[in-house]
């Protein structure tokens, strides 16, 4: 299964054209390097009270909650992975994507003229033509989940012709999920030639590799695994399908962002972040993007570092939002649905 | 509107005020100033200083300088309060306690602005820490007021508490000191930080809402003075203090021979100890949450960081990122790491002292503050244990940081240090966290943490960071206590040791030469001198021969490390070869005058009594508090160390068995001083000692003039503990002498127990030979 993988940059070529999204130097990806995790002391205990203390330590009010609760949108891949997805409905939330605010509401926090939209729109792969057509002019880039989405037990040829596919179709981001059993069974050879072949597949694509952390359950697992993504050439890599058991929770993305951070200064790549799964209040918003400032800088609040997986979580911040502009409690049945 | 868009560029926090315009209010009605509050009511402002918002420097409240009279006239109220509350059913201090815990809950916003106000800690802290922790101190005492007679049968209040409390947490530690003493049945007078009475006073406004009887407990504000006033009072049973080692050196000189239970919480210079294998990120927060928490104003802040050299200089770059992200400033802005120092004083104390560490060489890294009585977090790299910076208190938002190379050198770099309070170990080794653990000299150890603090556990220190316990049943044992023996003819001053030839001894078959018994060996005393004593002559010690019987003492470290059955194996011996020998015990008993009953009884007591310190030793052990979920908390009884005893007059081989025997049974190594005036029958022990394999400097003997060896033992710095049991004079003597460790003393009337019967053996002596360390560690992966 491994042998028709060269490298991580197979197929990609050394030359990528302008993503929508930005961050212009992608990561090439390294060798595999076990010595970067092997070994790595991941503390639970002290990793939740990080993640706790974290969060109560910072706090942004009034204008300044306002303009992170708009940072949060542009950073939102608005997310629909239904097995009733329809094209109807993806049209529905693609039209949400382009204008997430009520005009009111947007020109009341002076962001009329910004012409905010979501950071990008994610489906299932079928859904991907239905997406780029109903974002068709807008910039906003479709994300499609791959490889056999959610739980990845396909055979891997047949994972890789899905990125094909959906990148055929028009998915400019390709959100694929990790065989856990390597993981698990600490086969990282293999977890790392099998995100490789992914991200040769995913060619100008941005592959955002998704850990299914609830299902690596040890903290030091999400770090391997991380750092494992990372050195195979993932552009993101992501906390969670959704659909597993436990999905974002803050001492997992605090792991991760110290596994981005440690990979940056071995090798000088940027790579992103994407918590995604059970992400659903402004609450959430606000702190994951304390996490990013925190952990990582300014420079991961935005699209190109950044993305909240999300599919409720826009009403809520749309809610706050309108109550920063009018002073009212908002009702969310006075709001488009996405 | 633009400046949303503006945000979004910089993505800064922007602030985030805590309102504090209710306290504001309330001092603005209290401008006239605050009296005390006593028996229940405030007195009059007189004498008033001012107090200052450390942030600010503005002057907010003004509160009463404390005379003798006030403090005579809380005492007296409090003293008037003590019985009756006393007598009342634990259940119903159990409700008055559990009306404190509630009214605190209620008004839990207010003393947390209140206090970030007065103190300068960020209102992150006051409202997530401090007063989250009142609450629980009050609950957790709720419950030991209702289960006391349970719990702790047998035993009664002090007294009267006279409590002194420090700055930094100035109504935690307020709660650490009252809810105890209340809830055991004890009264207060409370002496707040003259820097910050604020909370101490809004309490007292509090306990009246609340329904506190009248007297029970009294606040009395005021500057050292104040405090001397009150520590020194004779009306005072108890006196509790937490502050600087300097300061806590003048109470036990203040208190000694008064008969006041003193305890001690004091300074602290805690390591942090970051092994290869940590996780170094959490390492990192660690030191966030030790040195850069409460501005550094913590005595248990883990301020020297101890790093694997293998991993210094990762760490030092990690440390020195996060150190860069700390805010320093407003402490009423919910997004300041840092607030302000407490007084301009501290801070002048806080800059001379990084200053000399700079010119000793240490290379200094700091954060930023803004100006006034602020402190930028602090990583002093280049420290050696011999520079200032490594060996003196700052308290203040200063690390030092230092490589080390195997664990035993960490051992022996978090050692050296003249205090013992805390101690932090980072290490996903297990095995290697908890060997460490075991070895360090600290009364509280983190393992994978730091600062961690619940009612349920005790706190408190080794060596000069004090002694006593607070939080958890070791801290409730400090406020109870049991009927202290009374001497009917107190123990008389001994004749002193003649060294000239005596005019006649006692006959015997072959003359026997009675000597020193020093590291396993008999020793001849270094004098050269013998007297004359009942029964014989016996060697004249001096304190060369306490120094060297104090170093062999110290050298056996291999017993406290035995297991307690290894311990209970080598006194059932001594015991079992003490039988053999009953007969001529007797008859050494008997030559001292007793009875052929009364010195068969002694040695049949003895043998008993050393049975039973046996049975003891594997089974004194300690306990797993309940305190946060996911968390083993260990309270590990661990002995005292190197202790001294001077053992009473009476009962000569008894005494001697009594105080001995529970000390080594606890792993304690002992210098004992025996009987002034009959030594003898001590003496005949080395030989059972001897043949028992005890092993060499577990048990030293040196005979002499007690007092005077006595003193020497209090003087030495490497003496640990030192138990006193003769005369009045001898034990204030030895109270006094003792300052210079601050070793825990145990100081009684030679003559007031009954040594035959059950006063001469008990937990009591267990409790005195061991302290208690509490090891926590978190669990979860």
């Amino acid at each position: 299964m491994t042998a028709e993988t060269s490298g991580p940059d197979a197929g990609a070529g050394g030359v990528q054209p302008p993503h929508p999204a930005g961050n212009a130097r992608r990561n090439p990806g390294i060798a595999l390097d076990t010595a970067m995790f092997a070994g790595q002391a991941v503390n639970r205990p002290a990793a939740e009270r990080r993640a706790a203390s974290l969060v109560a330590r910072r706090g942004v009010k009034k204008e300044f909650q306002a303009a992170w609760l708009i940072n949060a949108i542009r950073c939102i891949d608005l997310t629909t992975l239904a097995g009733d997805d329809t094209a109807a409905r993806v049209a529905r939330l693609c039209a949400k994507a382009r204008q997430p605010l009520a005009p009111h509401i947007a020109e009341g926090l002076g962001a009329g003229a910004m012409r905010l939209t979501t950071g990008a729109v994610c489906v299932y792969p079928t859904m991907v033509p239905h997406a780029v057509k109903a974002l068709a002019g807008s910039g906003i880039p479709v994300a499609s989940v791959a490889t056999g989405f959610p739980a990845g037990l396909m055979p891997l040829h047949l994972r890789l012709e899905e990125i094909h596919w959906a990148v055929a179709e028009g998915a400019s981001e390709i959100d694929i999920v990790i065989t856990r059993e390597h993981v698990l069974n600490a086969n990282w050879q293999a977890l790392y030639d099998e995100v490789a072949a992914m991200r040769a597949a995913c060619g100008a694509a941005h592959l955002k590799a998704i850990l299914a952390t609830g299902e690596l359950q040890t903290l030091r697992n999400v770090y391997a695994a991380s750092m494992v993504a990372m050195q195979a050439g993932a552009d993101f890599i992501k906390t969670s399908t959704g659909k597993e058991g436990v999905n974002a929770t803050l001492p997992v993305s605090l792991v991760m962002t110290r596994a981005l951070r440690d990979y940056l200064d071995a090798t000088g790549h940027r790579i992103g972040f994407k918590p995604a799964g059970g992400m659903k209040s402004a609450k959430d918003a606000l702190n994951w993007q304390i996490l990013m400032k925190e952990e990582m800088g300014r420079d991961w609040l935005a699209p190109d570092l950044f993305r909240i997986g999300a599919s409720s979580m826009l009403g809520d911040i749309e809610r706050q939002l309108e109550h920063h502009v009018t002073g009212r409690y908002a009702a969310s049945s006075r709001h488009a649905i996405a | 509107m633009t400046r949303i868009t503006d945000i979004l560029s910089t993505m800064d926090y922007g602030p985030a005020p805590e309102d504090s315009s209710i306290v504001r209010d309330w001092l603005q009605r209290h401008e006239a100033g605050f009296g005390h509050f006593i028996d229940g009511a405030f007195t009059a402002a007189a004498d008033t200083f001012a107090v200052t918002e450390p942030a600010t420097g503005q002057q907010i409240a003004r509160v009463s300088q404390g005379s003798a009279e006030d403090v005579d006239a809380a005492v007296k109220a409090a003293r008037r309060a003590q019985g009756p509350w006393a007598a009342l059913p634990g259940h119903d201090r159990a409700r008055h306690l559990y009306a404190l815990a509630r009214h605190v809950q209620q008004h839990a916003r207010f003393l947390a602005v209140l206090e970030t106000i007065d103190n300068g800690k960020p209102i992150r802290e006051s409202r997530d820490i401090d007063i989250p922790l009142v609450a629980r101190h009050f609950y957790h005492h709720a419950g030991w007021a209702e289960l006391i007679a349970d719990e702790f049968p047998g035993q009664r209040p002090h007294g009267v508490c006279g409590q002194v409390i420090p700055w930094n947490f100035p109504l935690l530690m307020l709660a650490w000191k009252v809810a105890p003493a209340l809830a055991a049945g004890n009264t207060v007078v409370l002496k707040p930080a003259e820097y910050t009475p604020l909370t101490a006073l809004a309490f007292a406004e509090i306990a009246r809402e609340a329904g506190l009887p009248k007297g029970v407990l009294n606040i009395v504000t005021g500057d050292g003075a104040t405090g001397a006033a009150l520590t020194g009072h004779p009306g005072v049973d108890k006196v509790a203090f937490t502050g600087s080692t300097e300061v806590g050196r003048l109470i036990r000189r203040q208190t000694a021979g008064s008969g006041k239970a003193l305890t001690l919480e004091l300074g602290g210079k805690s390591p942090f100890i970051v092994f290869a294998d940590a996780d170094l990120d959490a390492a990192v927060e660690g030191v966030v949450d030790s040195i850069w928490f409460n501005q550094g104003e913590v005595c248990c802040a883990g301020s020297r960081i101890l790093v694997a050299e293998s991993v210094a200089a990762r760490f030092t770059d990690l440390l020195k990122r996060r150190m860069a992200k700390l805010t320093v400033g407003d402490p009423l802005d919910k997004n300041t790491d840092l607030g302000a120092i407490v007084h301009p004083v501290q801070l002048a104390r806080i800059r001379a002292l990084v200053e000399q560490g700079r010119a000793e060489g240490a290379r200094i890294h700091q954060g930023t503050a803004p100006e006034g009585c602020f402190y930028p977090p602090t990583l002093a790299t280049g420290v050696e244990p011999a520079s200032t910076l490594a060996s003196e208190e700052i308290f203040g938002p200063v690390a030092t940081l230092t490589a080390f190379r195997t664990p035993a050198d960490a051992v022996a770099l978090a050692n050296n240090s003249r205090y013992g309070l805390a101690a932090s170990v980072w290490s996903e080794n297990i095995s290697l966290a908890t060997d460490i653990a075991a070895k360090v000299k600290a009364g509280v150890v983190w393992i994978n943490s730091a600062n961690l603090f619940d009612a349920g556990a005790g706190f408190g220190g080794y060596r000069e960071s004090g002694f006593g316990r607070e939080g958890g049943r070791e801290g409730m044992a400090a406020c109870l206590t049991l009927p202290t023996p009374v001497a009917q003819t107190p123990e008389e001053t001994p004749p002193a040791p003649d060294a000239s030839p005596a005019e006649s001894l006692p006959p015997a078959a072959v003359d026997r030469t009675a000597k020193l018994y020093i590291g396993g060996k008999q020793a001849r005393p270094d004098s050269g001198y013998s007297c004359a004593v009942a029964g014989g002559l016996a060697p004249l010690g001096n304190r060369k021969d306490i120094r060297n019987a104090v170093e062999a003492a110290r050298a056996a470290t291999g017993w406290g490390g035995q297991t307690g059955h290894n311990r209970a194996q080598v006194l059932y011996y001594l015991a079992e070869n003490l039988s053999a020998r009953a007969a001529e015990f007797e008859g050494r008993l008997r030559s001292f005058g007793q009875s052929a009953t009364a010195a068969k009884a002694e040695v049949g007591t003895a043998i008993r009594r050393i049975f039973w310190y046996a049975a003891q030793a594997d089974k004194f052990d300690g306990a797993v508090h309940s305190t946060k979920s996911a968390h083993v908390t260990l309270a590990m009884n661990e002995p005292v160390g190197v202790m001294g005893i001077a053992c009473p007059n009476a009962f000569p081989l008894l005494g001697f068995v009594s105080l001995v025997l529970p000390a080594i049974a606890m792993g304690n190594r002992v210098v004992a001083v025996p009987s002034q005036i009959h030594p003898l029958a001590a003496t005949d022990l080395y030989q059972v000692i001897d043949t028992s394999d005890l092993p060499g400097g577990v048990i030293n003997i040196v005979t002499g003039a007690r007092d005077a060896l006595a003193k020497v033992l209090a003087e030495h710095d490497d003496v640990d503990g030192l138990w006193y049991f003769g005369t009045a004079a001898g034990g204030r003597m030895v109270e006094e002498a003792s300052v210079g460790n601050l070793k825990q003393t145990w100081c009684e009337d030679g003559a007031a127990r009954n040594w035959a019967g059950a006063e001469g053996q008990g937990r009591t002596f267990l409790t005195r030979a061991t302290q208690v360390k509490n090891i926590w560690i978190p669990y979860g992966e």
